[in-house]
């Protein structure tokens, strides 16, 4: 296998963006990538766009047509990867996967999700999909609903508090103001959260994160090339991904996400590392509980004591090891099939010292998890800076 | 909820009202809702059906207030997670309760109820629920 190196990256801002189309979003991100690449289109040899559910959310299926369509990239292969609320990070991967394989040298992955074109109701529907629909869905569950299930049993085992869930909200959302591309500008306090009404007990709207609208996109390109062509490329040093059971009733345990502890043990053992090494993480915190669960599950904290954790302002940004420095999916919003791919232009950003007033200081390795559903898909991503061209 | 067609409804009947599962003859594991493989054995096992337990203990629960489609008159309402006396988990509501018995390891069983109801054109869907056993 071939190393892989990011060596351009783009974003939109996240947000409601009712005067912007799909295509407007992910041709934005896209354009942007290419710029910030220093290539042409043409160079691009093959592309994979995570999207989970446009189908529902704009009447549009065939998103890897479309993608390349509307960049001007035809003809190319052009594939679309749905891996649920995991889209982009898989997308990542099979890109990750196509150039280190040699099959290409030069590759784009786009993340794309437009969320506000419908009623909450069916946006309900269709983030539903993620779960099993026939023994979930059928009986009224929600998203919120298997995560608060999680939550509730975190809290039984090892006495996480409401309190402390608050707390990982309220810190995303601190970081968030320090990013002019994420969807919240503002910050909110415990006091907030605990008051703004339970969505499925003992999560509360401010618990979840929001319904976005984004895209984001990456150049990946063979190392030795990238060192001639870019001048900071992201070495992408190691990305596993795993499955579990798609019903939350069937995993041995509510309080772990075991696809998370199976990722995160195959990147520790091919590359050597020690969650100690890790400077900063985009974790999948499309609920506070999942910050939690993550953040034990990764290693970085003993399993148990990620509410203590977060309270004590372990995850803080330049604590002891800052989660979520872009203000992750709570503060910088989740438009799903975009998230996976954010997470990783976030890691460039860090990597490259570029991240403006919420830069991780003396950044060296930095890791993306991004989960499908209740945790049925996980892939995990570990990126570092090296030399590029002088 | 999605627009169920009647043929996804009728095949779900011996399932949804009776706890109809099957159970690995070859590593003596049971599932609900049963499976086409044994996904411990795979070639190697062997399937036979099973009826569920009805009884069993609550492992975690969550009182929902914001309700998908089919559910709205239902709010709020509690769901769980439930291991039967022979150790398979299932999600279902909890009804016919006071709010503070609900708790984890409350003691269930199984009884049948309306599950969904979207509108007047499309079928009520039926299935088990389970209540609180004092
Ligand atoms: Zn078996």
């Amino acid at each position: 296998m071939r190393s892989v190196s990011i060596i351009g990256a783009g974003i939109t801002k996240f947000g409601e963006h009712w005067e912007r189309s799909f295509r407007e979003l992910v041709v934005e991100a896209g354009i942007k990538a290419l710029q910030d690449a220093g290539i042409e289109g043409k160079q691009i040899q093959a592309l994979y766009g995570g999207c989970m559910a446009s189908g529902m959310f704009i009447g549009q299926e065939h998103i890897g047509a479309l993608i390349a369509d509307q960049l001007g990239l035809n003809p190319i292969p052009s594939t679309r990867v749905e891996a649920a609320c995991a889209s982009g990070g898989v997308a990542l991967r099979n890109a990750y996967l196509a150039v280190a394989s040699g099959a290409y040298d030069i590759v784009a992955v786009g993340g794309v999700e437009k969320m506000t074109e419908v009623s909450t109701t069916i946006a309900t529907q269709a983030l539903g999909g993620a779960g099993d629909e026939e023994t979930e869905l059928f009986f009224g569950a929600t998203f919120p609903a298997l995560y608060a299930l999680m939550a509730r049993r975190h809290m039984e085992e090892y006495g996480t508090t409401e309190d402390q869930l608050a707390m990982v909200s309220v810190k995303n959302h601190k970081n968030a103001c320090l990013n002019p591309y994420a969807q919240f500008q503002k910050e909110i306090s415990v006091e907030d959260v605990l008051n703004s009404g339970y969505v499925a007990s003992p999560l509360k709207l401010l618990d979840c994160s929001p319904i976005t609208d984004g895209a984001a996109a990456l150049i990946l390109c063979e190392t030795n090339l990238a060192r001639k062509i870019c001048e900071r490329p992201v070495e992408v040093v190691a990305s596993a991904q795993a499955s579990d059971s798609l019903a939350l009733a069937n995993r041995k345990s509510l309080t772990e996400l075991r696809a998370t502890k199976i990722a995160a043990r195959e990147i520790y053992e091919k590359t050597g590392l020690k969650p100690k090494d890790i400077s900063f993480a985009e974790v999948h915190d499309c609920f506070t509980i999942a910050e939690i669960l993550a953040i034990e599950d990764l290693g970085f904290f003993e399993k148990g004591y990620g509410g203590k954790a977060t309270e004590k302002g372990l995850t803080a940004l330049n604590s002891e090891i800052s989660i979520n420095p872009s203000g992750g999916l709570k503060g910088k919003g989740h438009p799903v099939g975009a998230t996976g791919v954010a997470q990783a232009v976030e890691a460039y950003l860090q990597l490259r010292g570029a991240a403006g007033k919420r830069q991780v200081k003396d950044a060296s390795f930095g890791l993306t998890h991004n989960v499908g559903g209740s945790g049925a898909t996980v892939v995990i991503h570990v990126f570092k800076a090296i030399e590029g061209k002088r | 909820m999605s627009n169920y067609a009647l043929p996804l409804i009728w095949r779900k009947f011996p399932e949804r009202y009776n706890l109809l599962g099957n159970k690995c003859t070859n590593c003596g594991r049971s599932y609900f809702p049963s499976r086409k493989i044994c996904p411990n054995c795979r070639r190697k096992g062997h399937l036979i059906e099973e009826v569920m337990p009805k009884e069993g203990k609550i492992i975690s629960f969550t009182k929902v207030f914001s309700a998908p489609e089919g559910f709205e008159e239902e709010v709020p309402y509690f769901l769980a997670i439930i291991e039967l006396i022979n150790g398979v988990r299932l999600l279902a509501q909890i009804v016919d309760n006071e709010d503070h018995k609900v708790l984890i390891g409350a003691k269930v069983k199984m009884v049948f109820r309306k599950i969904s109801e979207k509108d007047e054109e499309s079928p009520i869907a039926y299935g088990y629920k389970f209540k609180i056993v004092e």
